[in-house]
């Protein structure tokens, strides 16, 4: 293994095993109680407060903040956990400078937030730390409801059912629960196996049946389903991923970021991923950078981000374009893939210039090539093996207000159902609301 | 640059910045540190009788209370007067002044009630050179359950006759410390202006218990599982200490009478407000205790810069000056018509002011979608709240109604003149302009 950055080709162990432990360390590590303190003491305690307004799961942020500063982080906990039973994990992964802390009135006082993710993240640690389940569940319903996919919207789904008293089967077509919160999240935003143990504190709750490699359409139909459950919520996530239509797309080590996040975070020992000496992303959101940046912190010699559009446009936010450039990923916006060049394996890129026009975007003839033994391809997920019959809105399961579907007796919400930005808290709420929506319409059958 | 220069009842220093009788004065090694770092005096810390010296716990001796970021609010000690032996602190105390002559060293004292007491620790004092004496009649704890302290400056008699004795014995100033632990300031400090004081200081410390520890269910500081009350200092007594200086300032039957503030002073603002409140200087522990010496530094040049603006040489110019805008509620202007106003600019949007408003006064502020906050005069009675729960400052402020201008709320002309409670048609007891002798 005398693998170095600048061993040509795509090969693991470019680092010293000491380096995958550095760069892969907890991204943002947690607040001491003494920074915890000095940070909800910034805390105004607003009236209707913009931050909770900004959070798409509406945690009364105020309130858990001056549950810390009076130390009581464990009732915090529970103030966030009533509203997102997945806080600990949005702790990590969710946008804040772009929701809660944009919102933050310290924004416009001295333009610098309450750091409200990280002060969430104190208080669900310590309860999480702590022995058993915050909640009960109510009296049994008798009432049996499918959940299909245990990503964020499922799992938000799941537990909030239980908790009213019905039984949950919940449904997985990968080997684990999490979605992507197991699979689809850079590893220094959720390190220590953040996410199974999540799920596995979550399922405290009692309740909910969890059924792992099985997938809607392969192994089970929705009808199915439908016959076996008083009702169906679908959480399946976006299962493929948009094609760059550039020629030469086909050819060995270009890949899908998601396929390359997922096996990393699947990966016992880090040092064994191959990484390219030279390699590109293609998109700009998220994933984009998670792939970019990992890339990076495994030892890739040079890492380009290459979005189509300008920054402002880029899914991914300010600070996690900051992050990119820290770790020394080189962002190129307006430009799109032409052609990938190389004799079998992909060598190089050819991007053009783009030009924003009234009719949308063009390419001009201004040209360039960037060294790429590996390219990421990162502009986006759609839609796959929606079930026969429902019906879709652009590429979506259509849904309205709580995530109803078009079929009765099924609820979808999550990356799959239309509304909403694709993000974990929105899934979380997707999720939550139609567990309620459920539970009322099934009590309401009586 | 003003003159900071002070000549307090003969005693002359070259700030008005002393250390008060407290911990930090307790010793020359500390003393020399407070004068090196720029203070103006100090009332070395209370000396008892002669013979075994007092002792103290030997667990915590205080407690305190914070705010925001743990920041020190109020501190309250249960520690005695000085336990360490007498001959030791005068000899300090004269090597001390010996080395300091331009610097105010006024000397603390508690003996029991007995004129032979006071007699012969005057004596001792004289002897040092030390520039007056404190007479410490405030003290709430210990040194009061044996009949000293706050003790003698509960019952106006004693602070009168232990003053008169002070004054018959030494040449010295004599400065009677009081305590706040009583219903009205005035009876003390007309006491010790019976007696003979050349000044009162205010205010001692005031009987409290800082906290419980809910695990050992017994008060703060605790020792051994249990606790007794302390006395309270540092910012959170500043308001009682400013309306007790004031009190004694303003009475007739003292009028002139010289005081020494205390009182939570933290800073060069909060001196400057004693003193214009009438005295003639301040004495400063908690703020000391909290952050060291060095913070006089920031008292000196502050106090300097702040003269300096409004053109006061001296601090004669200023000191004195609020007392007479000290008054009575009946005499309060009722045609003095305000609303608060908010600044759009400068307003964060925290909504504080609003849910105050809302839900404890007076529902006259309004709220819109879009977060905008804006006053319905025809509510708001400018109860001052709103100003009062904004994290910006200057963002609200307060808009005086010219007479003459409809005020919204009771759909009335501001009337032009001054009226007062006194004359107010719902007092049943009001005068006529006539008894007023305002015809």
């Amino acid at each position: 293994m005398a693998n170095s950055p600048l061993t040509p080709g795509v090969v693991p162990g470019r680092l010293q095993p000491d380096d995958y432990t550095r760069n892969f360390a907890d991204k943002a590590p947690p607040l001491t109680a003494h920074e915890a303190a000095v940070a909800a003491d910034r805390c105004y305690f607003c009236h209707d407060a913009p931050c909770v307004t900004a959070c798409p799961t509406a945690i009364d942020i105020p309130l858990f903040i001056r549950e810390i500063a009076t130390g009581a982080p464990a009732a915090a906990a529970r103030t966030i956990f009533e509203q997102n039973i997945l806080g600990g994990m949005c702790a990590r992964v969710c946008p804040t400078e772009q929701l809660c802390e944009e919102a933050c009135v310290r924004m416009t006082a001295e333009a610098r937030p309450v750091e409200i993710g990280r002060l969430q993240r104190f208080a669900t640690d310590t309860l999480m730390t702590r022995e058993g389940h915050p909640f009960m569940r109510a009296a049994p319903t008798g009432r049996r409801i499918a959940v299909v996919g245990a990503g964020p919207a499922g799992l938000a789904c799941a537990h909030r059912l239980a908790m009213k008293g019905h039984e949950v089967q919940l449904f997985d077509a990968r080997p684990k629960a999490g979605g992507l919160n197991e699979y689809g999240i850079a590893a220094y935003k959720t390190v220590n196996d953040y996410a199974q143990a999540e799920v596995a504190w979550l399922m405290g709750i009692g309740g909910i049946a969890v059924t792992n490699g099985k997938a809607l359409g392969r192994d089970m139909t929705l009808d199915e389903l439908r016959a076996g459950h008083d009702a169906v919520f679908l959480a399946i996530g976006l299962g493929g991923v948009n094609a760059l239509r550039a020629e030469g797309e086909e050819k060995a080590q270009v890949v899908d970021a998601v396929d390359f996040i997922a096996r990393l975070r699947q990966a016992e020992d880090l040092s064994t991923i191959p990484v390219g000496r030279h390699v590109v992303v293609i998109g700009g959101g998220m994933t984009a950078v998670d792939a970019a940046v990992q890339s990076k912190l495994l030892g890739a010699e040079s890492v380009t981000m290459v979005y189509r559009r300008g920054r402002a446009a880029m899914g991914a936010s300010e600070e996690e374009q900051h992050l990119a450039s820290s770790k020394g990923v080189r962002i190129v916006t307006g430009a799109a893939p032409l052609r990938l060049l190389g004799d079998g394996a992909v060598e190089a890129v050819e991007f053009a210039y783009t030009r924003e026009t009234e009719t949308g975007l063009e390419l001009t003839d201004e040209t360039f090539r960037i060294r790429a033994d590996q390219v990421f391809k990162a502009i986006g997920q759609k839609l796959e093996g929606a079930p026969e019959g429902i019906a879709l809105s652009g590429r979506k399961i259509a849904v309205t207000g709580p995530g109803r579907t078009s079929m009765s007796g099924v609820w979808a919400g999550g990356d799959c159902a239309t509304g909403g930005d694709d993000l974990t808290v929105t899934a979380v709420a997707e999720g939550r609301d139609a567990a309620e929506d459920i539970h009322a319409t099934l009590m309401a059958e009586g | 640059m003003a003159d900071l220069s002070c000549d307090f009842v003969g005693i002359k220093s070259p700030n008005p910045f002393w250390l008060a009788s407290a911990p930090p004065t307790d010793k020359e090694y500390n003393v020399r540190r407070a004068f090196q770092a720029g203070w103006g005096g100090v009332v070395w810390k209370t000396l008892g009788e002669d013979g075994a010296p007092v002792v103290n716990v030997n667990g915590p001796r205080y407690g305190a209370i914070y705010g925001a970021d743990r920041r020190l609010l109020g501190l309250n000690n249960i520690e005695l007067i000085t336990d360490r032996p007498l001959e030791v602190n005068l000899r300090e105390i004269t090597t001390v002044k010996r080395d300091y002559p331009d610097r105010a060293l006024v000397v603390s004292l508690m003996v029991p009630c007995e004129k032979e007491a006071w007699r012969r620790i005057l004596a001792r004092v004289e002897e040092t050179g030390a520039d007056g004496v404190e007479l410490n009649f405030g003290c709430p704890h210990g040194m009061s359950e044996r009949g000293m302290g706050s003790a003698v400056g509960q019952v106006p008699d004693y602070v009168e006759m232990v003053t008169r004795w002070c004054k018959q014995m030494t040449r010295m100033p004599v400065i009677v410390k009081l305590t706040p632990n009583i219903t009205d300031i005035r009876l003390a400090s007309r006491a010790a202006h019976k007696g003979g004081a050349d000044a009162v200081s205010l205010i001692n410390t005031i009987n409290s218990i800082t906290s419980v520890d809910l695990d050992l269910m017994a008060p703060e500081p605790t020792i051994d599982g249990k606790g007794t009350h302390g006395g309270y200092c540092g910012p959170a007594v500043k308001p009682i200490a400013l309306n007790m200086v004031s009190e004694i300032a303003r009475d007739p039957a003292t009028r002139g009478l010289p005081i020494s503030g205390i009182g939570g002073v933290t800073t060069w603002k909060d001196a400057a407000e004693f003193m214009a409140l009438g005295a003639g200087n301040v004495q400063v522990c908690t703020a000391a205790m909290t952050y060291g010496f060095r913070i006089v530094q920031e008292m000196i040049a502050g106090l300097s810069d702040w003269m300096d603006r409004k053109g006061h040489a001296r601090l004669e110019d200023f000191v004195g000056m609020a007392v007479p805008n000290v008054t009575d509620w009946q005499y309060l202007n009722l045609n003095y018509i305000a609303k608060a106003q908010i600044d759009a600019e400068t307003c964060i949007r925290c909504g504080r002011c609003y849910a105050a408003c809302e839900d404890t006064s007076h529902q006259a502020i309004e709220m819109t979608a879009d977060r905008s906050f804006v006053v319905k005069d025809q509510e708001c009675v400018a109860c001052n709240l709103c100003v009062d729960v904004c994290p910006v400052e200057g963002c609200i402020e307060m808009r005086q109604l010219a007479p003459g201008e409809i005020d919204p709320r009771t759909g009335t002309e501001v009337p032009a003149g001054y009226a007062n409670w006194t004359t107010h048609p719902n007092n049943p007891g009001r005068k006529s302009a006539a008894e007023q002798g305002l015809e």
